[in-house]
This record gives structure tokens, sequence and C-alpha cells, in this order.
């Protein structure tokens, strides 16, 4: 009985001084990120290389489509960074005064045909109306910014009416690359930043879209009201622009926006 | 109905053809199991019987992993429906009703083991001593006084294939008039931000599953009297 007393007691002890000492080491280090799906492999990285540097922060992603991350964070979802997958969705976070700064451009995306069953190296939006391709995916045009392009492109090639009845929607770009991955559709439309995946490039091949088919796709982030008062979010904002965050980002197919002036 | 745009339409239909033709199908195929469990001698049962609720418990995602693996090009099931030239069932109107019939399979074969069980076994020897064969038996016996087990397995079942979503995220791909049900619908338009039409669907369906359930509870007996 005395032990197990002793034995509370110390713990007690413990668990108070790992607390005092928490409280005091510093800010409250920690936020979680809604990201746009195609950032999946890409901020992961980022976020590694950041860590790096800062070895006892703690950084969460949630990823999705822009759309339902927008909508979540409009209802209060507790997040502090949001990297979407254009610029548009944080520009209506701003206006609905929900953000904790202004919209920052941090890259610009490419979209690719991909597929994991058959060579996609040599293919124009055009060959996607053989009627081989018996299911064509693309992420949902209603609430993924690359399901949009892919939509533009495929209009822009003149194939949008032929290949309609063919296609399948992801619910976010991740999920698009999945169901091509599976062979559950033969080819599809992605973002280039994960068919540089480390787990997609060994899966199959791509060939870049050409961007006069498409409107840019120039991705914003934003801090969210949520994240205007924390340190961590704002410091990874300003590392996310620095020369080492861009050459991860290069390295995921993603053109770079010029860096903003001042900031 | 008002309020709703014409692919709204096309998803409503769509999830009421979808959950008829389950409900049709399960009540083919779950009457027999049901009967098979309920009165079944074999050591099987209680596997087997596990095996049909596993649904209840098991997260849509789960299902719709394996389906997706199983029924795709590189699955054991999808190589079959390829050879027998039927295409791969993922994406289609086809693999959302062999989906759903497995996940709404419990909601079925529930009710009605339950209601072969709380028959007994005397109205049986009773028909049996009149001279009833097996299948007199079977439709003069068990089917009168089972019916409101199949009230609530036609209802649940029905109105559990209409409240699936995990499941059709995972190997629907949401295109239009295939597989684009109600509850997808929904999700797209919260997701694109656009309430007002998500109030709308939603409302729909609140107000037809009350509709469903009240029914069902109406019909019912008050007392289920089978056993003088």
């Amino acid at each position: 009985m005395i032990k197990m007393r002793a034995l509370l007691a110390g713990l007690f002890a413990l668990a108070l001084t790992l607390s005092t000492h928490a409280a005091y080491a510093s800010q409250p280090q920690h936020m979680t990120i809604a990201a746009a799906a195609d950032l999946r492999y890409a901020l992961d990285a980022v976020i590694s290389a950041y860590h790096r540097t800062h070895p006892h922060d703690s950084i969460e992603v949630t990823y999705g489509s822009s759309g339902k991350l927008l909508t979540q964070i409009e209802q209060g979802a507790p997040f502090e960074l949001f990297f979407s997958a254009d610029s548009e969705y944080p520009k209506q976070l701003v206006a609905a005064g929900g953000a904790g700064s202004d919209p920052v451009p941090y890259a610009l995306g490419h979209i690719v045909i991909w597929s994991a069953s058959v060579d996609a190296s040599k293919l124009t939006v055009a060959d996607l109306a053989a009627s081989s391709f018996d299911r064509i995916a693309i992420a949902n045009p209603e609430h993924a910014p690359y399901g949009k392009r892919a939509e533009q492109a495929l209009r822009a090639a003149g194939v949008w009416d032929a290949v309609q009845s063919r296609l399948v929607y992801g619910d976010n770009i991740a999920q698009t690359a999945q169901f091509i991955a599976s062979g559950n559709a033969k080819v599809g439309i992605i973002a280039q930043s994960l068919a540089l995946g480390p787990q997609m490039a060994k899966k199959g091949s791509y060939a870049v879209i050409p961007e006069s088919l498409y409107q840019p796709l120039l991705q914003s982030f934003v801090i969210t009201r949520r994240g205007a008062d924390n340190a961590l979010a704002h410091d990874f904002a300003q590392y996310v622009q620095s020369a080492e965050a861009r050459s991860v980002l290069s390295r995921y197919g993603f053109s770079l926006p010029n860096p903003p002036a001042e900031h | 109905m008002a309020g709703l745009s014409a692919e709204d339409w096309t998803a409503f239909a769509l999830t009421m053809r979808l959950a008829a033709t389950v409900t049709v199908l399960l009540l083919l195929l779950g009457t027999p199991l049901a009967w098979w469990l309920a009165r079944g001698r074999t050591a099987w049962r209680r596997p087997v019987s596990a095996l049909v609720t596993l649904p209840l418990v098991l997260p849509p995602t789960v299902l719709g992993f394996y389906l997706l693996l199983l029924l795709g090009p590189h699955g054991a099931v999808g190589r079959l429906t390829t050879a027998l030239g039927l295409g791969t069932l993922p994406f289609t109107f086809a693999g959302l009703v062999v989906a759903s019939m497995l996940y709404s399979l419990p909601f079925v074969v529930q009710p009605l083991q339950n209601a072969f069980e709380a028959i007994g076994q005397r109205p049986f020897d009773v028909a049996a001593s009149l001279g009833a064969g097996p299948f007199d038996r079977f439709f003069s016996v068990a089917l009168p006084l089972a019916w409101p087990g199949f009230l609530t397995a036609v209802v649940l079942g029905f109105a559990h294939t209409i409240g699936e979503f995990g499941v059709v995220l995972m190997i629907g791909g949401n295109i239009p008039g295939q597989t684009r049900v109600l509850s997808m619908r929904i999700y797209d338009h919260v997701e694109a931000g656009e309430y007002l039409q998500a109030h709308a669907l939603s409302l729909y369906l609140l107000a037809f599953s009350f509709a469903a359930l009240l029914a069902m509870h109406l019909l019912r007996p008050r007392r289920l009297m089978v056993h003088d």
C-alpha cells in the first residue's frame, strides 16, 4: 500500500514537472495545415526539410480537395494554414473574414496525363478520345482545382464530348491518382506533383499537358484567422517562400512564382 | 419536387433505382439464408451468422477498399468478370448494386432471421401433422407469420442503401446517372459551398427516411402473437 502511494506521488510529481516544463519551453509550437491533395508528397518533403532546423515543432497535415478544405475552415475546422491548389479559394476565405493574412502564391501547378496500365509518355489530350480508354479519371471539377483544369484541357482539345461518358470523378486529385494506380481507370489527368511522388513515380508514366490548354494553376496559401497568432504558422509561411523550400517544390514539378517583393 | 436541379433529379432517380434493385435482390437471396440461419442445424450456422453481420461493424471504407481491389482489373473477381466479357465492376451501377448488397445484407437478413426464429417449432409440427410438405409449410405457415419481419427487412434494406456513402465514395467514381447517388451529390454540394442545394436534398432525404420508418412502425402489429 505504501509502495503504491509512493509510486502515485512520484508519478504526480513527474507529471507536474513535465507540464510546467512544457509550459515554460516556448510558445505553442504546434499547428495543423489543411493542404490540397496535389501537395501530398511535395509538402511532406517541405515539412521534413523544415524539421531539420526545427526538430521540436510539430506540424500535422490534412489533405483533401481545396473546396472541401475551404468549407471545413469556414465551419471552424482547427487549421492554422491553408494551402490551396488554386488562388480562388484562399481569396474566398479572405473575403469571408476567415483569414489571418493575404493569400501568398507559392507554386504554379501542372497537369499531366498519367497511366499505370499503358505507356502514357507519348499521349496527348486528344488521344484520350480513343475508345480503348474505357475509363478516364479526373478530379471532381466542382471542388477540386485540378479537376477544373482537366475539364478545361479536355474541352480545349475538343474531346470533352467524346470522353464525357467515360469519365470517373475522384473526390480529390489523390483519389483520382489512386483510381488510376489501382488500374480501375486505365488513364487519367492528375497533378504532376503526384506523378513525381515516390509511391507513384515507379507505378506509371506521364505526359505533361501543354499549358495553353488550361488556365494557369497558380496555387496560394493563406494563414487562417485561427492561425493568426500562431508563431509556427507565420514562421512556416516564411519558410515556404525560402530558396530551400522552393527547390523542394520544383523537384515535384512545380514552377515557382516570383517571390513577393516584401512581405 | 421543388428546389431540385436536373442533376439532382438524376441522382434522386438513380438512388431509388439502386435501393429498389438491392432490396429485391436481397429479399430473394436473404430469405433462404435467413431461413437456414434460423432453422439450420449445422455447425456452420454461427460463423455464417457472424459473417452476415460483419458489415454492421466494419467501416464502409474497409469494405470499399477490398471491393476496389477485388473487383478491379487485377483482383480475382475483376479478372473473372473481365474474362466473362462483363468488364470490371467499380464505377458502374452493377458494381454499386454488388457493394450495396454486401453493405445492406445484415439489415435484411437479421429481421427475417428473427421473425423465422420467433415462429417456433409448434406451427410447423401442426402443419406437418396436417400433411403439409416442406414448401407448403414455408409458404403457408412461415411467410404469413413472418410478414412483420419482411416489412422491417424491406424498409431497413431500402433505407440503408439510400444512406450508403463510404462504399460509394470508394468505388463509385461519382458518375452522373451511374454512381452519383444522393449522398454523393449532397457531399459535392457541401464541398462546393452550395449549401442551399445541399439543404434541399438533405431535407428530402430526412423527410423520406422518417416517413419510411414511421410507416414501418405504424404497420407493424403492436405485439407479435405468433406463438398461439
